[in-house]
């Protein structure tokens, strides 16, 4: 049964880079800092491919941003995606503001399923999916992920993680949870978020990119979709965390011993 | 309105640790609130458990039907937003839990609440409480208000010491307006990771392995069953197979805050240390003597975890 899915490819600090805050507070250092798609919207959309290549459909890149986040939607394009959708949107966002946006694209596009992923890098607030699907009066299945390891030939093989159901009418999905993995079935449409170990995502071919160059992108305002475009969530004020004071090296076990038994005083 | 509500979890018949610290970050919200604290229960044959969350002095809602037997967000988050609504709340929150972080965003959304995800601590107080809650794998700290009437939050448990049975609350049964017959998620299966070690975010002592364990994680169980700890993983360990998901420790696995974290073969990368640098003593032994992670310990060891982690081990037993 072929699947239309909608997935997001958020623009984000690349996670390797060093964060700094401005001075005042007011905000991160960017100059020098490089972007990339959220590590965990990468997942999402390797996970729709799968999907696709395996049962048919299409899928649906969405990204809400200003002019930058084409590159993005283009990443995602170039590892296979079809189209894209860019919400032109300048300013704060928060899960409440881009739940209602992709409540509204999930109104004209219709899709069986929405794959985001579980966090974005940057907020780390791991809510949107989950604010989505009780918009859409869906159900949800969180920290999505795969029994076997990534190391597995299941995971060479490139085999979707998510299993859809030989009538095409639902979704089983392993999650990771506290003290285990717990396995669940929603029924489609739902809205899933997807964990570090469902899949491996693949680097775009150089043939992708091509490719991606002459797939569409539409453009929308967000301030044309008619929602709610002031965040709830404000952040008033960053800091960066207290620094540890340096330690030491010791030079052997007697040593490491004598400090965590005499002067730390923890074993 | 200044009422705050925590949703406590259970698993198996027994309370969630995570709880009794999110009860206690619950109860120093409502002294800055001036509001009254209630605790909400959900799940199937929980009543005794309900008695149990009362001796922490509030007032507990024991929501109980065989419709919320598994923690099924679709199922629960109505039922809290409902009970919310019913107690006349306007701060909802829970353990930042896989159950808390599943949940109450939705919970939240059926309210119309803003939330903040992973709360350290509170500020201000009244109507004008504030959040200070981790940004870029606890990289930045975040001072955070929510603009709506209802609020929503999950905290780090490591954050708020655990509450203690100080009181005599009360127990009341919330009505569960839940069709089993419609829900749209079914549960179908849960393999439970048993393991006879202390869990992983309340260990006074972790004892971790990473890449430099090469899949052999014998060294790192058997100096923390030496100690009576707690076995932690990097995302690389979990990967690869070699430990199961509920050991990662790091920014989207497991935050801890142990009084000990021993780093064993773990090169330090940002996501990890994002879930144990709040420890409050930190050992790296790495063959590496340029792995990021003795940035960050307080005694560094450049050496094999193979020979270093037994003596370590020797040296706890004869002490």
């Amino acid at each position: 049964m072929p699947l239309k899915i909608l997935v997001t490819a958020k623009r984000v600090e690349d996670p390797e880079s060093k964060i700094k805050v401005k001075p005042d507070g007011s905000g991160i250092v960017t100059e020098g800092v490089n972007y990339k798609v959220n590590p965990f919207d990468e997942i999402a959309v390797e996970e729709a491919l799968r999907l696709k290549e395996k049962h048919g459909g299409e899928v649906v890149v969405a990204s809400i941003g200003g002019d930058k986040s084409v590159t993005e939607i283009r990443a995602a394009l170039a590892m296979g995606a079809d189209r894209g959708v860019l919400v032109r949107h300048e300013g704060a966002l928060d899960p409440v503001v881009v739940s209602a946006i992709l409540a509204k694209l999930c109104e004209a596009e219709k899709p069986d399923l929405v794959i985001l992923g579980k966090q974005s890098i940057d907020d780390d607030q791991n809510q949107a999916g989950q604010y989505l699907a009780a918009r859409l009066g869906r159900p949800q299945a969180t920290f999505a992920s795969k029994k076997e390891s990534l190391e597995s030939e299941v995971e060479t093989r490139k085999e979707p993680g998510l299993k859809l159901s030989a009538d095409g009418k639902s979704l089983a999905v392993v999650r990771e949870v506290d003290g285990g993995i717990e396995t669940i079935e929603v029924r489609l449409p739902a809205v899933v978020t997807t964990d570090l170990r469902l899949n491996k995502p693949r680097f775009a071919s150089l043939p992708g990119i091509m490719k991606a160059k002459k797939k569409p992108v539409q453009e929308l305002a967000a301030a044309s979709l008619g929602v709610d475009l002031v965040p709830k969530v404000v952040v008033k004020k960053l800091a960066e965390p207290p620094a540890r004071k340096g330690g030491v090296k010791v030079a052997d076990v007697e040593e490491l011993w004598k400090k965590l038994h005499e002067e730390a005083k923890v074993l | 309105m200044s009422n705050v509500l925590i949703v406590a979890e259970q698993h198996a018949g027994a309370l969630r640790k995570a709880t009794l610290h999110a009860v206690a970050a619950g109860r120093a919200l409502a002294a800055r609130t001036g509001g009254k604290l209630h605790l909400a229960l959900l799940g199937a044959g929980v009543k005794a458990l309900g008695a149990e969350l009362a001796k922490h002095g509030a007032e507990v809602h024991v929501a109980e039907a065989p419709v919320l037997e598994k923690p099924l967000a679709e199922a629960h988050a109505p039922v809290i937003a409902a009970l919310a609504k019913a107690a006349g709340v306007a701060y909802v929150g829970a353990a930042a839990t896989a159950y808390g972080k599943d949940v109450l965003p939705r919970a939240a959304a059926l309210l119309e609440a803003g939330m903040a995800t992973e709360v350290l601590g509170f500020g201000g107080e009244g109507a004008a409480v504030t959040f200070r809650r981790p940004m870029w794998a606890g990289n930045v700290l975040a001072e955070v208000e929510i603009a709506t009437a209802v609020k929503a939050f999950t905290v780090r448990p490591t954050e708020f010491p655990a509450s203690a049975p100080d009181g005599a609350g009360v127990v009341h049964d919330a009505p569960v307006a839940v069709d089993a017959g419609a829900l749209q998620t079914k549960h179908v299966s849960f393999e439970e990771v048993k393991s006879a070690r202390p869990e992983l975010t309340e260990a006074r002592v972790v004892v971790s392995g990473g890449r430099g364990t090469k899949g052999d994680f014998k060294p790192v169980e058997a100096l923390a069953d030496a100690i009576g700890a707690a076995v932690g993983a990097t995302r690389a360990a979990v990967d690869a197979g070699w430990v199961p998901n509920d050991c990662q420790v790091g920014q989207t696995g497991k935050i801890v805050a142990p009084e000990l974290y021993v780093a064993a073969g773990i090169s330090g990368a940002i996501q990890h240390l994002a879930g144990m640098k709040g420890s409050k003593v930190i050992v790296a032994i790495n063959k590496d003597a340029e792995a990021p992670v003795f940035q960050i310990a307080d005694y560094g060891l450049v050496g094999d975890l193979f020979k270093v982690l037994p003596e370590l081990g020797e040296k706890v037993r004869s002490r």
